[in-house]
């Protein structure tokens, strides 16, 4: 028997393949629904932690931290987003996954493509558990649909921007292991900013480093969106939160993006 | 047919990985011709990994022609992909997805339309004795199960070249001799294959030809009748049974009873 050698050309088609490979992450909510039911509650159980906890000694009640903080946890959920990214990439590359990927006839582009949307899915669903909860707690947005619509669209600019980090950084640690290093991180970073508290309460220097980490621009910014209320921050940067939460995910993604993608190549090496 | 247009022709293939104190490859020539088994043999470090990455595009080569399937695979390295089947050292699953999801997975990957998908599936489950276990998590299942699923993976589209990296490290004989039932059949049906090992009865059993690599370099290369004859005359001698012939015998009398 001899083997016939097609010598039309092999088109790739990058949209279908990435969706194929989003559509995985799909059947992994499937396949393991408590712990994606772990994923997207791990916030509410953070509102309400922060609300029992300390909302009474942080703004002198339970209810209104609540709604103080919600917003922030919108934020935070996004950069705590890099977890899940990483831990996709990092398992994926360890158990070869990637590499039985790779030798496919398939565009080299819609492995990556296929884990953004993926993750631009997961967030828009935790983002979607987390405004259901904050309606339930009592919280409103108070500026109509259009601006509430923006800060969804710069929560997920935002989740955009860290997703490269992610990818970037699950590319490169090599095993899951070294993932919780990086969770660890996500907690003094989200501390560090204007999602839990305002940066009136902290001292002048620790409040300006605060209000210039990306989180704070965006926690920042969606507040103002939700409230239609101006923010007075210690800052110029705190005055500018919106034009600092759209340029801060577009700064990640210019820079971690090429990187991400510089590393996926570079498992050719 | 001219060398070069075998199945798998590579010329001076050198590659140097950054920090290592000598060349992973070292200018090796390799060539498979259509329809037959070769085993590419070598201790840890002798360099058969690296080449199976390079022939199926994983890895760049330094130097060196490399051609597959008729295709070079730096020029065409979507043809390459197109025209081949990988089995790697690990089983390559989604351990989350059951058997028959992570096939469609890489059917649909393939090309295959949803219905083809689910069919082809379906079938593989079956050649690969997977069918009472598809719907289980993939990482629910011994290592045998999980490398004839990743065998059947790599199978979705019918091969033109088939590689595979240490099919049996970490088998028990039986599923070795299960999985050599598999690559026999292929090879009947047209597929050429490379396979690397360490293992010497798996060569002896399996390969049409046979290639030696130590430390990057070809040492030694054809049938396994050939490079037998190097070592002497055939002579005959008495041997005990070995604990495998003594595991596969009681195996036996178990599945016949």
């Amino acid at each position: 028997m001899t083997t016939t050698i097609s010598t039309a050309p092999v088109r790739t088609h990058v949209w279908r393949e990435a969706l194929i490979l989003a559509g995985r992450t799909l059947r992994h909510w499937r396949a393991r629904p408590v712990g994606f039911a772990i994923q997207v509650f791990f916030p509410v159980l953070v509102i309400l932690l922060m609300g029992g906890l300390l909302g009474g000694a942080i703004a002198g009640s339970a209810a209104q931290y609540i709604l103080f903080v919600i917003p922030g946890v919108l934020a935070f959920t996004m950069l705590s987003g890099i977890e899940t990214t990483m831990i996709a990439v990092t398992t994926d590359a360890t158990r070869t996954v990637t590499d039985r990927f790779r030798s496919l006839p398939i565009s080299p582009g819609a492995v990556l493509l296929g884990r953004v949307l993926a993750d631009m899915l997961t967030s828009a669903v935790e983002l979607v558990v987390i405004t259901l909860a904050g309606l339930a707690l009592g919280w409103r947005w108070e500026n109509g649909v259009l601006p509430a619509l923006a800060a969804y669209g710069l929560l997920l600019w935002l989740r955009f921007g860290l997703l490269w980090v992610g990818v970037w950084a699950g590319l490169r640690v090599g095993s899951p292991e070294a993932v919780g290093a990086v969770q660890l991180l996500s907690w003094p970073i989200g501390f560090l900013s204007t999602v839990f508290v305002q940066p009136s309460t902290m001292p002048p220097w620790l409040g300006a480093i605060a209000e210039h980490n990306p989180l704070s621009a965006t926690a920042s910014a969606v507040r103002e969106l939700f409230t239609g209320v101006h923010l007075q921050g210690l800052t110029w940067a705190a005055d500018h939160a919106l034009l600092f939460a759209l340029v801060g995910p577009l700064v990640l993604a210019a820079v971690f993006c090429p990187l991400a993608i510089r590393a996926f190549q570079g498992l050719s090496r | 047919m001219t060398s070069e247009s075998a199945p798998i022709f590579a010329r001076g293939v050198r590659k140097h990985f950054p920090g290592s104190e000598r060349p992973a490859l070292d200018g090796v020539d390799l060539t498979v011709r259509a329809g037959r088994v070769c085993a590419l043999l070598g201790g840890n470090g002798a360099g058969k990994t690296t080449m199976i990455r390079i022939l199926t595009t994983l890895t760049r080569a330094d130097e060196g022609v490399v051609r597959v399937a008729g295709w070079d695979v730096r020029a065409e390295g979507t043809r390459v992909r197109a025209s081949i089947g990988l089995v790697g050292q690990y089983a390559a699953l989604d351990e989350v997805l059951s058997a028959r999801e992570n096939l469609e997975l890489f059917g649909r990957l393939a090309g295959l339309d949803r219905r083809r998908a689910r069919e082809r599936a379906g079938e593989l489950l079956g050649t690969a004795g997977l069918q009472e276990v598809g719907r289980r998590p993939v990482g629910s299942f011994s290592g045998g199960m999980r490398r004839r699923l990743d065998l059947a993976t790599s199978l979705i589209t019918i091969p033109a070249v088939l590689f595979i990296d240490e099919p049996t490290t970490g088998l028990d004989p039986q599923a070795r001799r299960e999985l050599w039932s598999s690559v026999r059949a292929l090879t009947a049906a047209g597929t050429t294959v490379l396979l690397t090992t360490q293992y010497l009865d798996e060569a002896d059993a399996l390969a049409d030809d046979v290639v030696i690599l130590r430390e990057g370099r070809v040492i030694a290369e054809g049938t396994p009748g050939d490079l037998k004859k190097l070592v002497g005359e055939p002579r005959m001698e008495l041997r005990e049974p070995t604990l495998e012939d003594v595991y596969m015998h009681l195996h036996e009398g178990v599945a016949a009873s």
